[in-house]
């Protein structure tokens, strides 16, 4: 690990203080402490964030959930109100990492996280994250695991996190604040997919603070649910995921979110199968003709061709195991 | 293991031997109520290694008061094992994933590797050291040796730890699969899981 110095903020406002100075934010640590020891990561100061009092889970008035960025994982999973209300939420989160983890790691933390790519975490390796305009490894590399929607020719490199999967099917707002107050932004907008600037991977202006996540009210009864497809069965990261939320009502899908994991270098929202299920009778081809529309637009590279099927197969299957029960 | 990782290596012009002899400042273990070492403390406060200002940190770990002042880099696994001389707790892959560094801060089973030991100010860290009464082991340790729970053991102290927080902290487990899964965080590379799985599935009736 590079030298750094390291103090506590004790206000939120102490801390967009310091982080408007460079200061780094730390929480759970989980993400930046592993990264800082393969030395990707160089912070010169770090501002540890988890004395604020940001960690409330809460309903909103209407039905919507508010979860403080500071939540542990494993409380945001064990919270009755969440498993209630949004059960596809603390699925995600106990599909995810190790209960150790998840016992350190925050929600703010979890969609911050940075790339899995092996390339992005090996500094002998060219990767435009880490090193603007020094090349992309992964996309003449060992790619199986990488991106086949939302690439770019600087990077393909997948969002790691499963709950930003679920928060993108439910249109989750992002709530911020930093040196000129506060800011909301759709959790679509405030991931970036790599483009042109794949160093630039969240919406997040110097010394902003991520306070909160909130999913907004949706019709009720709600069914929804968070599938992980992976090469081991637990502590791995997703090969495939998909979240699905469905709104039925006699008998017909008035209302269908859904997004996917493990596929896009952010996660994966898609509209086409939303729209292909708003308005019909929930049925098994019906899940098929959806989930057919699941990959459009895919780009797969050398070694990930299978996850454009692999894609499909999980949004069908999900589909019926969350809608196929009437 | 890489030893060379805790400190930082040739890059960061800080070795490992400077980063810990340079922190030794104060006691490694100091009560906390003592007031000239509180003092001592204080004045450590300011001290610098490698241009980087330490820190102090005050917790109580296996129920006793610690005031140790640290690099900033120093991970909590380091800090037990370096400056406290509490070895029990391992470190294997040192970088979150095989789960051999577990211990508990407040009751919760986390990965002292990843934790960075200037953050547990104020936190109650508990170690394998920590789980006996006397000479009386834990109903987990106990177990582990009646199954026969491990071959090379290294893992051993982080299984253990892991599966009391997972009873205590989180609650039993209703099956074995549930503890397979709830367990995933800690490998066994001589996969010693089944006996493992015994072990817990019968501890954690005693533990009730």
């Amino acid at each position: 690990m590079f030298p750094f110095t390291y103090t506590r903020a004790t206000s939120v406002h102490e801390a967009i203080e310091a982080g408007e100075r460079g200061g780094r934010y730390i929480a759970g640590g989980t993400t930046l402490v592993d990264l800082m020891r393969e030395t990707v990561e160089r912070p010169r100061a770090l501002v540890d964030i988890v004395g604020l009092p940001l960690s409330d889970v809460s309903a909103t008035p209407r039905g919507g959930l508010r979860i403080g960025a500071l939540a542990r994982m494993a409380d945001v999973a064990a919270d009755p109100v969440v498993r209630q209300t949004y059960p596809a939420v603390a699925q995600a989160l106990e599909l995810s990492a190790s209960a150790q983890l998840r016992n350190m790691a925050t929600i703010g933390g979890n969609v911050m996280q940075r790339p899995r790519c092996a390339y992005f975490r090996d500094v002998s390796a060219p990767c435009n994250r880490r090193e603007p305009g020094s090349g992309c490894s992964a996309l003449e590399g060992y790619n199986r695991t990488h991106a086949i929607l939302g690439t770019s020719e600087h990077c393909v490199a997948t969002h790691p996190s499963d709950l930003a999967v679920v928060l993108t099917a439910l249109e989750a707002t992002v709530h911020m604040v930093g040196p000129e107050g506060r800011r909301a932004t759709p959790i679509g907008q405030f991931l970036l997919q790599p483009g042109d600037t794949p160093d630039r991977e969240q919406d997040l202006r110097p010394g902003e603070l991520i306070v909160a996540l909130e999913i907004p009210p949706l019709p009720r009864p709600l069914r929804s649910g968070y599938l992980k497809v992976r090469d081991r069965e637990s502590y791995e990261f997703a090969l495939t995921s998909v979240a699905v939320a469905l709104h039925i009502r006699g008998g017909v899908i008035h209302t269908a979110k859904v997004a996917a994991g493990g596929v896009g270098t952010i996660p994966w929202k898609l509209p086409a199968v939303e729209q292909h299920l708003v308005g019909r009778r929930p049925s098994p081809d019906l899940w098929a003709q959806a989930a057919e529309r699941a990959a459009d637009g895919a780009r797969p590279l050398v070694h990930n061709g299978f996850k454009t099927e692999l894609l499909r197969r999980t949004v069908e299957r999900q589909l019926r195991i969350v809608g196929g029960r009437s | 293991m890489n030893p060379e990782n805790d400190a930082g290596h040739g890059r960061s012009g800080v070795s490992r031997r400077n980063f810990l002899g340079g922190g030794l400042v104060a006691a490694a273990v100091t009560p906390l109520l003592n007031a000239t070492a509180e003092a001592e403390a204080a004045e450590a406060a300011s001290a610098t290694a490698g241009g980087v200002a330490q820190v102090l940190v005050r917790a109580a770990v296996n129920g006793a008061p610690v005031t140790v002042l640290v690099d900033p880099r120093a991970t909590l696994l380091d800090t037990l094992r370096e400056r406290l001389d509490l070895k029990g707790t391992k470190k294997g892959c040192d970088r979150g994933q095989c789960g051999a560094c577990t211990v508990h801060v407040d009751g919760r089973r986390v990965l002292s590797c990843l934790t960075l030991a200037a953050s547990t100010t104020g936190h109650e860290v508990t170690t394998i050291e920590g789980l006996a009464d006397g000479d009386r082991l834990h109903p987990m340790q106990q177990a582990f040796i009646e199954h026969d729970g491990l071959q090379c053991g290294f893992c051993t102290p982080g299984q253990i730890m892991s599966a009391v927080a997972m009873v205590d902290d989180e609650g039993p487990a209703r099956s074995d699969d549930e503890i397979r899964e709830r367990m995933s965080g800690n490998i066994c590379r001589c996969s010693a899981y089944p006996r493992i799985v015994d072990a817990i599935r019968d501890a954690q009736q005693v533990m009730r």
